[in-house]
């Protein structure tokens, strides 16, 4: 899409918008709307609008195959690590109210703690099955559609 | 009751978009318009959660279905024809089964517990436990976030972990691909693909 100059310059403007509003979606979702899930899609999906405009090789080269790799087992192992240290510290497995001095603010901390590994998980998916469907196709010529 | 009409209002139109979009799907043989239309039905779909005060799940929809899917969609297409094949003939037997099972779960429907209703068995036995969890124990303002991580965090947990077998899965079967097929591309990426 070299000549689309608007797309371009719109959603180059768009796209750390975008990437700061999953933040506030994963980071928020104790008092808001939100979470992981949802996050991590919105955040996949500012990804996925650069690989659109700029080409499968560029968001390649913004988000290497090897991170995809190392993201996606480590949300998971975030979420079970958050049971383990609770574990760990004398609770049961996935009891936040042992992570921190208080139950109140251990349950929090847990909370934040597990939404961020579901978050970075379904980041990581959402663009690894994104770039393997994408990446088995040449470039789509606009006359094609 | 002004509001009541106007959600009344809402309800319907929100609806018959619904069923219009829906329609459009299964008449349409361009699967490029398809996919655009399940997106279309995705949106409409999360205005409907709105409307209903289940914002997060709105929120999960409109990402999920309306932006990711559609993407997704579109690129399996690329992969494959634009256009459905033209056989359209009416199963009878198919179609049976199909209105038997819509008319066995619409009778269902006469039992359930009017919509909204606080007696309705599934916000009598832990609920109130949870509403009143979140509130002093966990002290999170927004109570889905205290169920989905706090209360039932082994299924998030679940979930999450089907999440990652997903991607590996896709990874496994259209991730890697070999060297010689990356080679080819470079020397054949200026030819256009015939569907």
């Amino acid at each position: 899409m070299r000549h689309h100059l608007i797309l371009r310059v719109v959603s180059k403007l768009l796209i750390p918008f975008i990437l700061l509003y999953a933040l506030y979606v994963q980071f928020h979702g104790d008092f808001g709307p939100g979470g992981g899930f949802q996050a991590g899609v919105i955040f996949a999906a500012a990804f996925v609008l650069y690989a659109l405009i700029f080409g499968v090789q560029a968001a390649r080269r913004a988000f290497p195959d090897s991170w995809l790799a190392i993201l996606i087992p480590l949300g998971v192992l975030i979420y079970a690590g958050t049971g383990i240290a609770s574990l760990l510290l004398g609770g049961t497995f996935l009891d936040y109210d042992v992570l921190a001095s208080t139950p109140t603010g251990g349950q929090h901390l847990g909370i934040l703690v597990v939404e961020f590994g579901v978050g970075v998980t379904v980041t990581a998916v959402m663009i690894a099955i994104f770039f393997a469907y994408a990446g088995r196709t040449h470039e789509i010529q606009d006359d094609d559609w | 009751m002004e509001s009541g009409i106007v959600n009344i209002l809402v309800d319907i139109s929100l609806m018959t978009l619904l069923g219009i979009t829906a329609i459009g799907i299964v008449r349409s043989r361009n699967l490029f318009a398809t996919a655009m239309l399940s997106g279309i039905y995705s949106l409409i779909s999360a205005a409907v959660f709105v409307t209903l005060d289940a914002v997060d799940v709105a929120f999960t929809e409109a990402a999920v279905g309306a932006g990711i899917s559609t993407v997704l969609m579109l690129g399996a297409m690329t992969l494959t024809r634009r256009s459905e094949k033209h056989a359209i003939k009416l199963h009878v037997g198919p179609l049976f089964v199909t209105i038997g099972i819509g008319a066995a779960l619409i009778y269902g429907t006469v039992d359930m517990p009017p919509f909204g209703s606080t007696d309705a068995p599934g916000f009598q036995h832990i609920v109130p436990e949870y509403i009143a969890g979140s509130r002093d124990d966990i002290q999170v303002p927004n109570i889905v976030t205290s169920i989905l991580a706090s209360y039932r965090g082994f299924d998030t947990l679940g979930e999450t972990a089907v999440i990652f077998a997903a991607g590996i899965g896709v990874l496994f079967l259209l991730g890697r691909r070999r060297e010689d097929e990356e080679a080819d591309e470079s020397s054949n990426s200026s030819k256009g693909e015939d569907a």
